[in-house]
């Protein structure tokens, strides 16, 4: 069996035009909603506390906010999750209270309702260590990339180096343009997926990488699109069969993995797609963009040394 | 070409079975135990203990499946929950305080398995169920109270010299010594240097006044903050001892962090109380020259403060320090010579030399032990020294129940923090959650690799099978890595272990479709076989990789859970590069390698453009 059977090399590059049109689209539409709608950031960064509690019965979801309103805490959101026996209630940071009783005296009042109420978790992060949490997460993301772009351009290019960070980077904004767009949670394990994808979409662009620098040696009289299109054409198949053997993985996850994984295989999810898209449609033209010849492959050869002829 | 040495199959061969070997435990289970460990050096778990309570079990006819010394511990294995509580609460009561008894989980392997070191995975919080605290040590608390201590004993050694000042107040970060005239200033200036060479001295002159400020150096600051953070870490190790935790992690966290994971731990009202307590226990002296009547008045004498007496009447008591808690090695409750309940201390050398410098010093009068809590302080008791109290065996009896002298001696001996501390970070995961979390990971797992067996199967024909067979291999030895390195195994861990599934499988459709594309040049099947695998190489090093970079850097600034993530992520990613290039390229070898002549391998369909060549 073989799925995908090009028999001339597709033209890629010429579609160039288009395909920055769209990327350059996708990513203001993601900007824009970063911007205006802005990230559902979870308690990891805001801080605050997070209740999981289970109920024998359907919870009465508005029964749980009565209770909460008689305690002062008016502002919690109470919601669902996952069934309708399984609620989540959260409570923003509060600067009064002492923020690790706050989970006790919210549970205590619970079970005065249904003895049966099963505290299930309890996630409280201060505020100060949430707003190191935003940092560190965005000095792993710098150092991701710059490792990369250090990586690409030792083992190719600067230039390889970095378009395949501005491919990959473009991906990051968008996966950030659909937490932000439906209101998804971003938690940690979010920004753990989007790293992880960070540096396995940079593979592909790796992979068409190589076969470029392959092409530049063996296709002598190609020119440069040419060179870059056959790359593509025949790295085709493997793009498609790779993500797609990674996202079986992943359907499983957001299929079995439970609300945990809800989100992280959500993230990968879109990752994924939008990471054959970029390394081989966006990647590729700002290569070509960037101006790459096959002088920056290929080094001129040496003259071989004149045999010595006894 | 495609045949390998010996060696390389014996490795692969090796490498298997030790996969094998040291993933073996994690298909056993665990049962519920509990298990006995001594808190003091007197205290000792002995076969005789073992006897004692095996007798004891027996008695309270609770049936066990194995009761064992081991590390210094007994365990005792049971066959349920229900039992296990049972038994904790009849040892318990059977060994009182010297002794932890605590619940716990024991994994079912056999033992030699056990001896050879193979354990399962070391399962996170979110998997097992129990409470994380990040708790942040209070640093200006402990500098200030590092200040107080400068501040009393700078007073001692003026007065010991007898450098006449006029006062010596503290102002936030600063001590203020004033003085007269400046040559009683100079004098004491260089008594604190000699003395003191933690401290910095600046004089300045306000008015009349002639001042000394002292700071704390930098390097006494950082040295101080260490001291403070070490001194908590054992205390809550104390504590936690008390609580009675199998397996607790107490460890620093950065310069001013303790990170406490207690496995298992339902009741996290108690756990958060005990450990969130900051009780101090301070002897001074009781202030007898001034008069009580005026200090109720408001006119409380320089140098003394107010306090209640439990159970008694206000006491005016001074407000220099004679000896703290952290001197104290060992406090248990008891009763007095008059059946009263008491609390017997037992003090360390140091402490017991003050104490016995301080009785004989003060017999007839009144001293104060105070027990400070949440920065409200309560006169414990207020004896009268009787006489010279030598050997560091003291005695508290006040007016107290037989209760409130065990709480007394718990938080004692629990010792007393540095510094106040702050509950940052919480993360409660109830044990029915953990199992469901387990469930979760496991099933994205198994249906993961099975879509993934399914497809590359029919894809790749026999190479597709050996690739699956390379894969499962992955899986064995990622397990048995992290059973080996007893690394914390999470539920985004497990979700790597998934993902690399995912990932791992590139590195072969990467070989498979490089040999496809040799073929469909034309090469000889063996060939073609060599020359995939050889091309492949580069490609699968690079993008690797990349994504190696990744997970060491959210190893680096990642926390916890994000932790467990990256570890699983980098080690998966390193079993995958062995399994799927040397383990699959073995399976090939074995399978097509002596072949001399092949005609043709089984990789599924190559197909053939009719113009194949440009």
């Amino acid at each position: 069996m073989e799925f995908f059977r090009f028999k001339h090399d597709i033209p890629f590059m010429s579609w160039g035009k288009y395909t920055t049109v769209i990327s350059l689209v996708t990513f203001i539409v993601s900007v824009f909603f970063l911007v205006t709608k802005g990230l559902n950031l979870g308690v990891d960064f805001t801080g605050g506390t997070v209740m999981e509690v289970s109920y024998t019965q359907p919870a009465d979801l508005n029964r749980i906010r009565g209770t909460l309103i008689k305690l002062g805490m008016a502002d919690a959101s109470v919601q669902n999750f996952g069934t309708s026996r399984d609620v989540l209630i959260r409570l923003p940071a509060k600067a009064d209270m002492s923020s690790a009783k706050l989970s006790e005296t919210v549970i205590a009042a619970l079970r005065t309702e249904d003895e049966a109420t099963e505290l299930r978790r309890v996630e409280f992060v201060g505020p100060q260590v949430g707003k190191e949490l935003v940092e560190n997460g965005a000095l792993a993301l710098l150092i991701v990339s710059l490792g990369i772009v250090a990586y690409l351009a030792i083992r190719f290019e600067w230039k390889f180096g970095v378009s395949g960070i501005i491919a990959n980077l473009h991906d990051v904004v968008i996966i950030l343009g659909f937490f932000a767009f439906f209101q998804w949670e971003f938690s940690l394990t979010v920004l753990a997926a989007i790293l992880a994808i960070l540096g396995y979409s940079v593979n592909e662009s790796v992979v068409v990488f190589d076969r470029i620098r392959e092409n530049f040696r063996k296709m002598r009289r190609a020119s440069v699109s040419q060179v870059i299109d056959n790359a593509i054409t025949r790295t085709m198949s493997r793009t498609i069969i790779t993500h797609g053997s990674t996202q079986m993985v992943v359907v499983s996850m957001l299929l079995f993995g439970g609300e945990s994984l809800h989100y992280f295989a959500l993230a990968l999810t879109i990752g994924i797609l939008f990471g054959i898209y970029s390394s081989v449609l966006v990647a590729s033209p700002l290569l070509m963009l960037l101006g790459v010849s096959r002088k920056d492959i290929v080094k001129p050869e040496k003259k071989p040394e004149p045999e010595a002829v006894p | 070409m495609n045949r390998y040495p010996a060696w390389k199959y014996l490795l692969i061969a090796v490498s298997i079975l030790l996969g094998l070997l040291y993933t073996l435990p994690n298909f056993y289970g665990e049962s519920p135990a509990v298990q006995i460990s001594p808190l003091r050096t007197t205290a000792k778990a002995d076969a005789g203990l073992l006897n004692r309570v095996e007798e004891a079990l027996k008695e309270a006819s609770l049936p066990t499946s194995g009761t064992f010394l081991e590390g210094g511990s007994i365990k005792v294995r049971l066959a349920d929950t229900d039992t296990q509580i049972k038994a904790r609460d009849t040892l318990q009561s059977l060994l009182g305080n010297g002794y932890m008894v605590a619940l716990n989980l024991l994994p079912n392997s056999p033992q030699w398995l056990a001896s050879i070191g193979a354990l399962p995975m070391y399962l996170g919080l979110d998997l097992r169920g129990g409470v994380h605290f990040l708790l942040e040590v209070d640093m200006k608390g402990a500098l200030s109270k590092a200040l107080d201590r400068f501040g009393s004993d700078i007073r001692g050694s003026l007065r010991e010299k007898k450098i006449p000042y006029a006062g010596l107040d503290k102002r936030g970060s600063l001590i203020v010594v004033k003085f007269r005239n400046a040559e009683s200033r100079a004098q004491a200036g260089a008594e604190i240097k000699k003395n003191y060479p933690d401290l910095d001295l600046r004089e300045e002159n306000v008015g009349t006044e002639f001042h000394l400020a002292a700071t704390l150096r930098p390097e006494a600051q950082k040295r101080i903050q260490d001291a403070a953070v070490q001194q908590n870490i054992t205390t809550l190790r104390n504590r936690v001892n008390e609580l009675g935790v199998a397996e607790p992690i107490i460890q620093q966290a950065g310069a001013d962090r303790v990170v406490v994971q207690l496995p298992g731990v339902q009741d996290t009202a108690k756990a958060k109380d005990i450990l969130g307590r900051t009780a101090t226990l301070e002897v001074r002296m009781v202030d007898e020259e001034h008069d009580l009547s005026a200090a109720l008045r408001g006119q409380i004498p320089f140098g003394s403060e107010l306090y209640n007496e439990r159970g008694g009447g206000p006491l005016l008591v001074k407000k220099q320090v004679v000896l703290t808690g952290d001197r104290i090695n060992d406090a248990q409750p008891g009763f007095d010579n008059n059946n009263q309940p008491a609390v017997h201390l037992n003090l360390d050398n140091s402490g017991a030399r003050i104490f016995q410098q301080l009785t004989r010093d003060n017999v007839g009068k009144r001293m104060a032990i105070l027990l400070i809590e949440k920065n409200q302080a309560e006169v414990v008791t207020a004896p009268v020294i009787r006489e010279e109290i030598g050997g560091g065996r003291v005695q508290i009896s006040g007016r107290m129940t037989s209760e409130e002298a065990r709480d007394v001696a718990l938080l004692l001996r629990a010792g007393a923090l540095a510094a106040p501390m702050d509950i940052v970070e919480e993360r409660t995961v109830g044990p029915s959650l953990g199992a469901e979390n387990i469930e979760s990971g496991f099933n994205s797992t198994l249906y993961g690799f099975a879509a993934i067996a399914v497809f590359m199967t029919i894809y790749y024909s026999v190479f597709g099978f050996i690739s699956v067979l390379a894969l499962g291999v992955n899986l064995l030895l990622l397990v048995g890595l992290l059973s080996i390195l007893q690394a914390t195994l999470t539920l985004p861990g497990m979700a790597a272990i998934a993902l690399t599934l995912g990932m791992a499988i590139d590195a072969n459709v990467l070989i498979n479709e490089r040999i496809r594309d040799e073929l469909r040049e034309g090469m000889a099947p063996q060939a073609a076989i060599n020359a995939g695998y050889e091309r492949a190489w580069a490609t699968i090093l690079d993008s690797n990789i990349t994504t190696l970079i990744a997970g060491i850097a959210l190893f680096a600034f990642g926390s916890g859970p994000i932790k467990g993530f990256a570890v699983v992520l980098c080690l998966g990613i390193m079993t995958s590069m062995y399994s799927a290039v040397m383990v699959s390229r073995g399976f090939v070898n074995l399978v097509y390698g002596s072949r001399r002549k092949l005609e043709r391998v089984s990789i599924g369909q190559v197909w053939k453009p009719v113009t194949s060549k440009r």
